[in-house]
């Protein structure tokens, strides 16, 4: 394989040669007619039936008219909809199923409004618009000399007349004043604050303070806890009404649930648990979801949002997924009434991790 | 005495002590009556007990052992309680028909009679949580309301919002709870089948239940509106994207394609 192979007429020279001839006649186009670069120039216009007939020309305005009026009819009705139908009105359509009315008929009016409008603007353009086809060549970006002079000129005429050169002061003020501006974008930034503190590693829950099942509002006990079942529980002292509560029980959700004394591998989590209850936060430590798909049978937790799955009879060890921490584990023991309380808050911050986590 | 000692051969005496042997029998039968029909009912029970063991022998035993023991196939029956049976037969979830990482939901091959009377065989094993009666699970007249909020609270992390199910770990799920019927919801919860937990009455009341199984008949319901037309399953953003990726902007290509494949000129090419 060399140069050889290449046929001389496609060489760049060449091509140029080629391109010049077939700009400048007729003839040397025919000549070189197997030239595969030759510039073909425009085909031949060819003319629509609307352009030849008059009559498909007056068919095609008719249809355009009728889509647009169509359009028009159904933008009447979206209102008429809107106007008739009350909001809960529920219908039977097949295939859609029991839909509501209202939102049915303002989709199918709607959507036939702005379809119609396109169609008819497309069947316009296709049928009736000039087709004719243009060239149009580039032309180069930068200005001419002139317009640059005048400009320059302009400029200079604009500085000399504003004394912006001979005034200092008043030059120096305005950097100043533009400079400073800015500032006051600067300084609402403070309100992203107050830094949290220790806000994210404290919650509610602190020695002494009972559990309270979520669904009954009162304390559980532990003989209420049968092994296999999943209990939510609260802070004692949280109401579902402080304006606080969404932000409280973000981080000191907590679930219980009940396994066999001996089915527990971790030394520690026997230690904090009550007769086989364990309580382990409900915040997912990868990004913080709520986290409770929990199999009686296996024992883990699975996050529904990246699959990380943890052990509770291993102290919700991080088995798969994500997730960079066990859950935390609440100490959890019986007061005097024989209610199940917390020992403590959590020992570690509850959630995910975050820069100054440790 | 004498006198009646005397009198024994009397032609008359086998009709007077036959007459004595009548009443007292009838007697005996009066005093004992009451207690006779308790009997009755016992028989009933221990005959469908007994029923109930010649269907489990046959149905379940291969896998739970002889005595509800349990084998390496199948768990121990032992206190799991009526309810478990009524539901697990019931839904036809059992007998499994392989092993895997979960029994999937099936046509029920036994009547209602039959699963009765195992449940009243698996109940004899050990003490365990009854099925419930229609007034325990009937959704009549419970607060929505507050099922919405339990449910959202205690079952929606696995079972979707509205009960459409959703996937667990290694090819386990949550089944759709569409079609499940109020007793079939309320067993469930109360005795916890395979990996879902249970939410005994001691955590989550009767009426809590019933609120529940309101909210799911709701909002899943067979008359349950869906205001937008296509649930398309009802799993939220997801699906709803991806239709209108497919559908929607496939249909806007399509007529784009269509518009431009026609030639408006007069002379084909």
């Amino acid at each position: 394989m060399s140069s050889q192979d290449i046929p001389e007429e496609n060489l760049p020279a060449e091509q140029g040669a080629a391109h010049d001839a077939a700009h400048g006649g007729g003839t040397a186009v025919a000549e070189r007619h197997d030239d595969p670069f030759a510039d073909p120039g425009l085909p031949a216009h060819k003319p629509r039936i609307q352009d030849i007939d008059e009559r498909a020309a007056k068919r095609s305005e008719r249809a355009v008219a009728f889509m647009f009026t169509l359009s028009m009819l159904a933008t009447i009705g979206f209102i008429a909809a809107f106007v008739i139908f009350p909001v809960d009105k529920i219908v039977y359509i097949w295939p859609f199923g029991h839909i509501s009315a209202l939102n049915f008929s303002l989709g199918v009016t709607l959507g036939l409004a702005l379809f119609c409008i396109g169609a008819g603007a497309v069947h316009w353009a296709r049928t009736l618009m000039s087709d004719v086809e243009v060239a149009d060549d580039r032309h180069a970006i930068e200005a001419e000399p002139e317009v640059k002079a005048k400009v320059m000129a302009d400029f200079a005429d604009g500085a000399r007349e504003s004394a912006i050169g001979r005034r200092k002061l008043i030059r120096n003020t305005m950097f100043g004043a533009l400079a400073m501006v800015p500032l006051s974008g600067v300084v609402l930034l403070r309100e992203l604050g107050p830094l949290p503190e220790d806000k994210l590693r404290k919650t509610l829950w602190a020695k002494g303070k009972q559990l309270i099942n979520m669904n009954t509002n009162e304390p559980l006990r532990p003989e209420d806890v049968s092994v296999g079942s999943l209990t939510f529980v609260m802070p004692e002292g949280l109401k579902e009404s402080d304006h606080n509560f969404n932000t409280e029980i973000a981080k000191a959700a907590v679930m219980i649930v009940r396994l066999q004394p001996e089915d527990i591998k971790d030394k520690r989590e026997l230690e904090w648990s009550h007769d086989g209850i364990v309580a382990y936060s409900k915040i997912c430590t990868h990004v913080g979801c709520p986290i409770s798909l929990y199999e009686q049978q296996t024992h883990h937790v699975l996050c529904p949002c990246h699959q990380s799955t943890f052990d509770l009879s291993d102290g919700a060890r991080v088995i798969f997924g994500p997730a960079g921490h066990p859950l935390p584990q609440l100490r959890i023991g019986v007061n005097a009434e024989g209610n199940l309380e917390a020992l403590g808050d959590f020992e570690e911050p509850v959630g995910p991790a975050f820069w100054e986590r440790g | 005495m004498k006198k009646l000692s005397a009198r024994r051969r009397h032609p008359l005496a086998a009709v007077v002590v036959l007459l004595l042997a009548l009443a007292a029998t009838g007697g005996l039968y009066a005093a004992f009556a009451p207690a006779d029909k308790a009997q009755a009912d016992t028989t009933a029970q221990s005959l469908a007990i007994k029923e109930g063991q010649k269907l489990y022998t046959v149905g379940c035993a291969s896998c739970h052992g002889t005595g509800g023991q349990g084998t390496s196939d199948g768990p121990s029956l032992v206190g799991v309680g009526s309810a478990a049976v009524d539901f697990q037969v019931g839904t036809g979830r059992m007998p499994a028909q392989q092993p895997g990482a979960q029994v999937p939901k099936k046509k029920n091959i036994y009547t209602q009679a039959e699963i009765d009377q195992l449940a009243a065989y698996v109940a004899s094993l050990g003490a365990g949580p009854i099925t419930p009666t229609e007034k325990q699970y009937s959704p009549e007249g419970a607060d929505i309301a507050k099922g919405g909020e339990l449910f959202r609270n205690n079952c929606a992390q696995c079972h979707n919002f509205t009960g459409e199910g959703g996937a667990l770990t290694e090819g386990k799920y949550a089944p759709s709870l569409e079609g499940v019927s109020p007793k079939h919801l309320y067993e469930a919860m109360q005795t916890g089948p395979q990996n879902m937990p249970s939410f005994p009455d001691t955590t989550m009341p009767e009426q809590q239940k019933r609120d529940i199984i309101a909210y799911v008949k709701t909002v899943n319901g067979e008359d349950t509106p869906t205001p937008g037309g296509f649930a398309l399953g009802g799993l939220g953003p997801v699906s709803e994207g991806l239709f209108g990726w497919i559908f929607g902007l496939g249909s806007l290509i399509a007529v784009a394609i269509w518009v431009a494949a026609h030639t408006a000129k007069a002379k084909k090419s």
